[in-house]
């Protein structure tokens, strides 16, 4: 038996970090599909509007965007680890530095 | 009649660009190692920097030309579908993220196939990817320039054909001189016109149709599906919108002309701030730009052409300086996008096939290497140049065809490749190469697939193949696991 490869500790982090992005995706998706369709799909006489806009689209798109800048920001600030790129190198204590 | 008044301060912003380029490549002749500086930049992409060049080369003509065009026709529908894209810079830069940064500099990777020869040891893997990349970014440019030809056309009324020629060899000449470097260096100016132009034009809409509430009921009193999801005569269906958050959305993933600006930043930090800045622009770009066409609708009614409606809703709206400055901004949009594809393109030729394929990896010296890269880089513009010459209607299904394309290609064997062990040569070749039948079968016989874009049974397929093939041969080599996952 071989012994099993040492995993490098920033992938699991690199791992955490993608799975926030697709579930800040998926969050996105149902905000977008949510507020397009349970708004907008009745007939148009019966649309309501926030500053001049129907409000399907308002709440989907105008308001959505700054909602979804500001959780990808929190993201950014709260959930991810600032760590090394370069290749460590146990001769050069160089590329350790965090 | 040529439009003297837009035509200079066009010609001043290019003027600008090529300097850049010159400027840029100065830096470029004193740095040591020309390849990785020709091709990343030499990895010193701050945040900033990373997130106009994400931007600038992702918004493209499809997003200035066509996008708007759709939007004019089929009101806010379009707006909505097109911004299923917000999270494309968080999904691009998060997913594939800091493994894949972290790979890339392991393996010392400049272009998406180092890191599939890296991860498959397969040539034919490799080969089959660099042939797909220049098919479909030849498609992709051509797409571009015919819309770069055409605003040149509508804004300052000189001929499409010299519109081209211009056009044409402004971005040949500045991708050949400058390389990456310029081009990042451009994409941050050019970033900065997008976004001031999209905003001044979209509030001198709103005053010229005297305020939101008017613009709308007019839009509705045009045709009600105009402000509706599902657009006039439900042309919008669900499936199909649902269908776009796979293609423009999630499978923007697997661009590689997005991705290999994933390994191109400096530290993690210029990540971190690249999401949210790229992620503001965007935003801010693709609900302006497509809004302006929608309310366009009821500022001038009676165009024919959509795509004519951001040329002449800037002319209409904006001083013809302004208008000048502004309608540069999509044109700089579409020069950067297009020199980045060229020079993934040529880099993918010379570097990929050339030097490790063909002449497996023995040594050329560095000036011939240049000159290389130079010849390939113009012959490729000249190609695009040539298949531009006759211009087809509508740009934006051959842009989204090439999309759809690329994904069929890269999407599954980059992300499975980074993150499922699993994964083997003999899978990602089936998936690539089911992945490309369905595509282009697909594409023949019919447009949809039970209304969905043919996107979604694409790379449902090629992503099962992917799976089965890859249980059923052997694992990867172990070295192979060391060098992307172990430390």
């Amino acid at each position: 038996m071989t012994r099993p490869v040492e995993p490098d500790k920033r992938f699991a982090i690199a791992n955490k970090e993608a799975l926030f992005c697709l579930l800040l995706t998926i969050a996105n998706f149902i905000w977008w599909y949510g507020f397009a369709y349970g708004l907008g799909s009745g007939p148009v006489e019966k649309f309501t509007y926030i500053m001049g806009l129907p409000a399907w689209f308002f709440l989907s798109c105008v308001a959505g965007f700054p909602v979804f800048a500001v959780l990808a920001w929190l993201m950014v600030r709260v959930l991810f680890t600032d760590i090394p790129l370069d290749p460590i190198d146990p001769k050069d204590k160089k590329g350790c530095r965090s | 009649m040529i439009n003297m008044e837009v035509l200079i301060p066009m010609a001043i912003y290019l003027a600008l660009v090529y300097g850049m380029a010159v400027y840029a490549n100065r830096i470029l002749s004193r740095s040591g190692n020309f390849l990785e500086e020709y091709f990343i930049g030499s990895r010193g992409m701050n945040g900033i920097m990373l997130a106009m060049t994400l931007v600038a080369t992702y918004i493209s003509a499809s997003s200035f030309v066509g996008g708007p065009g759709v939007a004019y026709k089929m009101g806010l529908s379009w707006v909505l579908l097109a911004m299923i894209q917000i999270p494309t810079a968080w999904l691009t830069l998060g997913v594939l993220g800091k493994k894949f940064a972290i790979v890339a500099r392991r393996i010392n990777a400049v272009t998406i196939n180092d890191f599939l020869r890296e991860r498959y040891q397969n040539r034919t893997v490799v080969i089959i990817a660099t042939l797909s990349l220049v098919i479909f970014f030849i498609a992709a440019m051509v797409a571009q320039f015919i819309g770069g030809a055409r605003l040149f056309e509508t804004a300052t009324g000189l001929p499409y054909h010299v519109g081209l020629t211009i056009f044409a060899v402004t971005v040949v000449l500045y991708t050949t001189v400058g390389g990456f470097r310029a081009v990042v260096l451009t994409d941050v100016i050019q970033g900065i016109v997008m976004l001031l132009g999209t905003i001044a034009l979209l509030v001198g809409i709103v005053h010229a149709g005297g305020g939101m509430t008017p613009i709308v009921q007019k839009m509705a009193a045009i045709d009600p599906g105009l402000i509706t999801p599902f657009g006039p005569k439900n042309f919008l269906a669900k499936p199909f919108i649902l269908s776009f958050w796979i293609l423009v959305c999630f499978g923007v993933i697997g661009l590689p002309h997005t991705a290999v600006r994933c390994f191109g930043y400096k530290d993690s930090r210029s990540m971190h701030t690249a999401i949210v800045v790229s992620t503001c622009v965007l935003g801010v770009l693709i609900l302006g730009m497509h809004l302006c066409g929608a309310l366009g609708r009821a500022i001038i009614p009676g165009l024919t052409v959509g795509d004519k409606i951001m040329p002449a809703l800037s002319l209409h709206i904006l001083s013809p300086l302004v208008a000048g400055i502004f309608l540069a901004g999509p044109l700089a949009a579409i020069m950067s996008t297009i020199d980045s594809q060229l020079i993934l393109a040529s880099a993918t030729l010379v570097r990929d096939l050339y030097l490790k394929d063909i002449r497996s990896g023995k040594k050329i010296d560095d000036q011939k290497l240049h000159r290389l890269s130079f010849y390939c880089t113009a012959i490729l513009g000249i190609i695009v140049f040539l298949a531009s010459l006759r211009p087809p209607d509508l740009i934006v299904w051959i842009n989204l065809f090439a999309f759809g394309g690329m994904q069929a290609t890269f999407l599954w064997p980059v992300v499975l490749g980074l993150y499922w062990k699993r994964a083997n040569a003999q899978g990602a070749l089936c998936s690539m190469l089911a992945g490309l039948g369905t595509y282009f079968s697909m594409v023949i016989w019919g447009k949809r697939f039970y209304g969905m874009h043919v996107i979604v049974p694409t790379l449902v397929i090629s992503l099962l193949v992917f799976w089965s093939i890859s249980l059923m041969t052997p694992k990867p080599k172990k070295q192979v696991i060391q060098i992307f996952w172990g430390k």
